[in-house]
């Protein structure tokens, strides 16, 4: 498989194309702004919180589509599991986008699931802020205290 | 190459011919694979490739002529002082100064804007005092007016633009009154490509005695630049975009404008004397030139100048305005395609959008094809916000691009329609 076709498969088409969880959320828990100023890529990831669950995510926003497919993978994966784990899942997504599929064990892979489609990312340094752009913004969720608008700049 | 087009498509224009191909052996990075493909520059508008002889003159600085200028008595400091002296004569002419006191060595044009702001603004600009832009400038024509206005309280006060991409001349002339004190304008838009109608602009700000600095960033690699026939006050362009280096550009200014100002930067060279009681500044330039300079690149660019009118800014043109047409045709003509900027004065720069897929994802595509153009905002976010896009996909063409060059281009944003179509 050529890079091209590897860094754009088919799940991050659809992803991109059919966004899962792309809506507004009238009453979230926390909010968190994601900015790219250099490119310009904007998400803003909501979050309804059930103690330390995540009981709901969504996001909003404009983005390529790495940025955009990987926004809606990410609610998928976090939908309903504690902070910790989600926070734990971030940290091997990173490991996985900016050093590749090689890098990461076993165990990861399968607790990825279907984010390690977006190992490809990783032969494109240019491409691995956006594929981490809505992660940062759901770290910086987490780490708010209140509902205060958070931006990360990642 | 690969495609059956030529360049004679290219031809028509007035003028000589260039021969396209001679000239890009003068350019060694040009002849490169990128991701096994050759590469195929077109991102020129961010920066110029350079000639063999821009390169050869860096390292002849280097390894013969290094000194430091205007100090010593050495033959080394007295031929690197000649050196950059004389570039500072083939600037007067290229740009055809009235006199070489009115060049001044920057950083680039965002130093020589910034350098104006400090020193002319912050002594003749005050509160409630108006500063006229347009709404096709750059960031670094934007943000010093800007804080410039926090500092003083004047008011920044932007000339709309139409949907072609061309400034909306009426509104700038209803814009300008009693309380302007200065217009910055862009020549060239860097993002759109448009052509400013400058000396218009210029004549209409001289008759209500407002002073005039025109951005020139884009335009030095493009057209013939005259400041006096212009009769702008204040002139910047960047070495690096006219095939000379980076880390330097120019400040052109009118003398009694020079004269009035403030330094900008306090340090050795610029003055004449120093006591502890009380310091008295050096002749213009030097005022406006602290510190040691960048020698090396200073005298690179005066050689990319010559390297430019060897060439002949009026054969670039009427190649590059070729390209221009035969890239507007071929990919203004492609399904799903949108040209942002489609001004009918226009500088071979072509920005568009493709309907469904992000530039970010045009660029990566485009690259293992290996085309280099430039995507984002293209640090005109105004701009991006006119045309109610995030992002555009630039094409730039400088005089070494090719008819075949574009069509490598065209077929290469078919691939990525290909891709996200699948």
């Amino acid at each position: 498989m050529s890079s091209v076709n590897e860094l754009y498969q088919q799940l991050i088409l659809d992803h991109n194309k059919n966004p899962r969880n792309c809506r507004h959320m009238d009453h979230p828990t926390k909010i968190a702004e994601g900015y790219n100023p250099l490119c310009g890529d904007h998400f803003t990831v909501f979050l309804e919180m059930d103690g330390d669950t995540i009981k709901d995510v969504s996001f909003q926003g404009a983005g390529c589509a790495i940025s955009k497919a990987s926004a809606s993978m990410m609610t998928t994966a976090v939908k309903g599991v504690k902070k910790a784990e989600a926070e734990d899942l971030f940290q091997k997504f990173h490991t996985l986008v900016t050093r590749g599929m090689k890098s990461a064990v076993e165990d990861d892979i399968e607790e990825l699931g279907c984010l390690g489609a977006l190992a490809g990312v990783s032969e494109f340094p240019a491409r691995i802020k956006c594929a981490s752009l809505a992660w940062h913004a759901l770290h910086g969720a987490l780490a708010s205290e209140d509902s205060k608008v958070v931006t990360t700049e990642e | 190459m690969r495609s059956a087009s030529t360049d004679k498509e290219a031809q028509g224009g007035t003028g000589h011919t260039l021969d396209v191909e001679a000239l890009r052996a003068d350019f060694p990075i040009l002849h490169q694979r990128v991701h096994g493909k050759p590469l195929v520059y077109f991102d020129n508008a961010a920066t110029t490739q350079k000639p063999q002889a821009v390169i050869d003159t860096l390292v002849k600085y280097y390894r013969e002529q290094n000194a430091n200028i205007h100090r010593g008595v050495h033959y080394l400091s007295e031929l690197a002082t000649y050196e950059y002296e004389k570039t500072r004569g083939k600037i007067k002419l290229f740009l055809n100064a009235a006199d070489t006191r009115e060049i001044i060595f920057v950083r680039g044009t965002t130093e020589g804007i910034n350098l104006v702001k400090d020193s002319f603004g912050r002594k003749f600009i005050g509160a409630g005092d108006e500063i006229v832009i347009s709404a096709m400038e750059h960031h670094s024509n934007i943000v010093p007016w800007q804080l410039l206005c926090e500092e003083k309280g004047c008011i920044l006060r932007v000339v709309p633009i139409n949907d072609r991409g061309e400034l909306d001349v009426e509104a700038y002339e209803a814009l300008v009154n009693e309380k302007t004190k200065l217009v910055s304008m862009v020549y060239i838009s860097n993002s759109l490509g448009t052509i400013n109608p400058i000396k218009r602009i210029i004549a209409f700000a001289h008759a209500r005695g407002v002073p005039v600095l025109v951005d020139g960033a884009q335009a030095t690699s493009h057209l013939t630049v005259d400041v006096r026939n212009l009769d702008c006050d204040f002139f910047v362009m960047s070495g690096h975009k006219v095939f000379g280096p980076t880390g330097i550009g120019v400040l052109y200014g009118k003398m009694h404008l020079l004269e009035s100002m403030p330094p900008y930067q306090a340090g050795g060279d610029m003055i004449r004397s120093v006591t502890f009681e009380k310091t008295t500044f050096n002749e213009l330039p030097y005022k406006f030139e602290a510190g040691t300079p960048n020698v090396a690149d200073v005298i690179a660019l005066g050689t990319a100048l010559d390297y430019v009118q060897k060439v002949g800014l009026s054969a670039i043109g009427d190649h590059e305005n070729n390209l221009l047409r035969y890239a507007t045709k071929k990919i203004g003509s492609l399904e799903g395609v949108r040209l942002i900027g489609t001004a009918a004065e226009k500088a071979s720069v072509l920005s568009f959008v493709l309907d469904t897929v992000h530039a970010h994802d045009v660029g990566t595509i485009l690259d293992q094809e290996g085309v280099a153009i430039r995507t984002g905002h293209h640090c005109t976010q105004p701009v991006m916000a006119r045309f109610g896009v995030p992002a555009t996909a630039r094409a730039s063409f400088a005089f070494y691009n090719t008819i075949a060059e574009i069509d490598v281009l065209t077929e290469g944003i078919k691939k990525v329609q290909e891709v996200f179509q699948a």
